[in-house]
């Protein structure tokens, strides 16, 4: 494999594992948690690595998702207090715990492999430099098999807790009493959380992991309705996105975590103009649409009004139209040609007439 | 001799105004941080700081190191980044807090390009006019830049700079007075206010860029994280003792100002003999230290000036509590 190709599967194994639990941090209101936990990360590695010694130990895998529940429990405990908002609890934890790590790496970490930018800020890059070999030989990246792997755990642990999480995350209530183990299940959410932003964190760094836990999600919650559905399309959109921008930085010799992110942006903004039913711009087509409807309605219901009474050669009349409904003479004019062709009126000379479908128009709105 | 009257780092004198500065920047932030916190948006402080990246990036390119250009740029950015948020909760169903986190990372994300684009624009020879035009900011980007950015130099500050970060803070306090009470209404009863005729929408924005501007005058100082804290940890620590908002205000300027102050002494004494240390964890730590402090110990106050109902209330609590741990240890 080439080094574009292998960048470009780091990048979309990163995006498909961080897809799934992000949908349910985004219908569980817990997106800044996936911040904090994500920049908490920095101060368990370094105590991690204080403690053993070695970059590449499990263990510094382990102190970090450890340092980023730990976080979601001072939150909580801070929260249960009741003496302070949950977003000020998490804006007070988490960069006290950012605080922490950056002094005790600025402190002790001088003259070590643990860069401080390299760590805030990832390196896609250099992700494919680092190899997993089997038996002697080299197989892929390594970041490519543990974000594989990272995904693959994910998605067993999803289908083997579907329905459990979809309970919790719609009904907590009934979830509770039914015996779910609400707490039970966000804990093991937010250990998920850590352990993904952990294993991402080598390829993209604290930040823009975020925005791939995230944006997909958002993307596809303005584009679907079912949680199936919408976990599929958040790890296709986040795969493609992550692919999109990778090919783009290469090309453009940009920062790949960064364009990944811009590019998750970027889809998020165009299906946000364009998605199908929610979209700004089926929002717009639509009140269009409405508004030309009622103007035909409302013509419709005066001629139905004034259907077979006396005053209908005054109040019909074509020329009168405007002075009646209080419209501008143009506006009767477009109004009337359209709703002839939508074969609501007919004109009898000077007099319009509603036909059979204007006059279920106007009754329909009447009652 | 005169100089015995400050901690003995003080007595020199860069020092010294930067630890003024800063504690006149905590000041600041702390009032700023009083509504943010109160409105329920104490995060909105990390957001804006995150999305100000594409606006320093393009500041370095139009005014290179000058702190007007700095600042104007990184608000002008974070700026946009809050209006989008604001948009997207209000016509789509993507929640409140899930818009702020996707568009923090997703400005990052974009200012990380752009600042790569400058990186890579100063180690190669220029190939037309624009680039040319570009490198020296570019050179200049690559040297100072994202570094600065991320965790702020307090000890590189200029007194012009100082001048500058004072001057902007100062306007938004001015602007906090003036619309005190208009503030206040809007942060507490939207509703109420809107029923009165105010412009409530004119006064989200300005309060919007009131925070905006105290977060990014402290990001050359403190940094990119560790400037959220700084607007929520002393008000937050100021909450748990007053309860009127100006009392907070007050007392939150105060524990900021403490903080900010503290904050260098302490860098400088961790510090010690070793290489230099950015004042911004140390602040940050002062500050939450504050914070927990008064969560912790405020309430002990409370409890000896309350009523005995609510005394004896509070140790049925504590017993039930005591006791119902004793069945799950």
């Amino acid at each position: 494999m080439n080094y574009q190709l292998e960048t470009v599967l780091v990048l979309a194994a990163v995006a498909a594992a961080c897809a799934v639990p992000g949908v349910f941090l985004l219908l569980r209101r817990m997106a800044l948690a996936a911040d904090a936990i994500s920049h908490v990360l920095l101060l368990g590695i370094v105590v991690a690595y204080f403690a053993v010694g070695d970059l590449s130990s499990p263990w510094l895998f382990l102190g970090a998702t450890a340092s980023g529940v730990l976080t979601v429990s001072a939150v909580e405990l801070l929260q249960r207090s009741r003496l302070i908002a949950s977003d000020a609890a998490i804006g007070l934890v988490f960069p006290a715990m950012f605080a922490l790590g950056t002094l005790f790496a600025s402190m002790y970490l001088r003259n070590t492999h643990l860069d401080v930018d390299r760590v805030l800020l990832g390196s896609a890059e250099l992700s494919t430099l680092d190899r997993f070999t089997l038996f002697g030989t080299d197989i892929a990246p390594r970041s490519l098999v543990v974000m594989a792997g990272m995904f693959f755990v994910n998605a067993v642990l999803l289908g083997l807790l579907y329905k459990e999480l979809k309970l919790s995350t719609i009904d907590a209530g009934l979830a509770a009493t039914l015996g779910f183990a609400p707490a039970a299940l966000h804990y093991g959410l937010m250990t998920v959380v850590s352990f993904t932003c952990v294993a991402a964190f080598d390829a993209v760094g604290p930040v823009v992991v975020v925005a791939l836990l995230v944006v997909p999600a958002a993307t596809a919650y303005l584009l679907t309705d079912r949680l199936s559905a919408m976990i599929a399309l958040s790890i296709f959109l986040g795969v493609a996105g992550a692919s999109l921008g990778t090919l783009l930085a290469l090309a453009l010799d940009t920062n790949i975590a960064g364009t990944v992110a811009t590019m998750q942006g970027g889809i998020f903004g165009l299906v946000y103009l364009v998605a199908p039913k929610r979209g700004m711009i089926a929002f717009a087509l639509r009140r269009w649409l409405q508004r030309r409807r009622f103007f035909e309605t409302t013509l419709a219901i005066h001629l139905f009004q004034h259907e077979g009474t006396t005053a209908e050669v005054e109040e019909s009349r074509y020329d009168g139209l405007h002075r009646h409904l209080h419209w501008l003479p143009a506006d009767v004019a477009t109004v009337v040609k359209r709703s002839e062709r939508h074969g609501l009126v007919e004109q009898h000379g000077e007099l319009l007439k509603l036909t059979h479908a204007g006059r279920e128009r106007a009754k329909q709105v009447l009652g | 001799m005169f100089a015995s009257i400050w901690p003995a780092p003080l007595d020199d004198l860069t020092l010294r105004t930067v630890a003024f500065g800063l504690a006149a920047l905590g000041a600041i932030a702390g009032v700023v941080g009083t509504f943010a916190v109160v409105r329920r948006q104490s995060l909105q402080g990390d957001a804006i700081s995150h999305a100000a990246l594409p606006g320093v990036a393009l500041a370095f390119i139009f005014g290179g190191r000058s702190s007007v250009v700095l600042i104007l740029g990184a608000a002008i950015a974070g700026w946009i980044a809050m209006t989008l948020v604001g948009g997207i909760v209000k016509r789509s169903r993507v929640p409140f807090d899930a818009a702020l986190a996707g568009a923090l990372a997703v400005f990052f994300g974009f200012g990380l390009v752009l600042m790569s684009f400058l990186q890579k624009l100063a180690g190669r020879p220029a190939t037309n006019a624009l680039e040319q035009w570009i490198q020296p900011a570019a050179k200049e980007a690559t040297r100072h830049g994202l570094d600065r950015y991320l965790f702020g130099q307090a000890a590189f500050l200029r007194t012009d700079d100082l001048i500058v970060i004072l001057g902007f803070g100062l306007a938004v306090l001015i602007v906090l007075m003036l619309f005190w009470k208009e503030f206040k209404l809007v942060s507490f009863d939207r509703d109420y206010a809107a029923s009165l005729g105010y412009p409530t929408r004119f006064l989200d924005i300005l309060l919007t860029t009131a925070i905006v501007i105290a977060v990014v005058i402290g990001l050359q100082s403190v940094g990119v994280v560790l400037m959220s804290a700084l607007l929520v940890a002393p008000a937050s620590a100021a909450r748990q003792w007053v309860n009127k908002l100006g009392a907070v205000a007050i007392l939150a300027a105060i524990f900021g100002a403490v903080a900010g102050f503290g904050g260098i002494l302490l860098s400088y004494e961790v510090q010690g003999k070793g290489p230099p240390i950015p004042a911004g964890p140390t602040v940050v730590l002062c500050a939450t230290a504050l914070a927990l402090g008064s969560i912790l110990l405020a309430p002990l106050f409370q409890r000896s000036t309350s009523e005995p109902e609510a005394l004896a209330t509070t140790d049925a609590t504590i017993v039930a509590n005591a006791s119902g741990s004793d069945r799950n240890p």
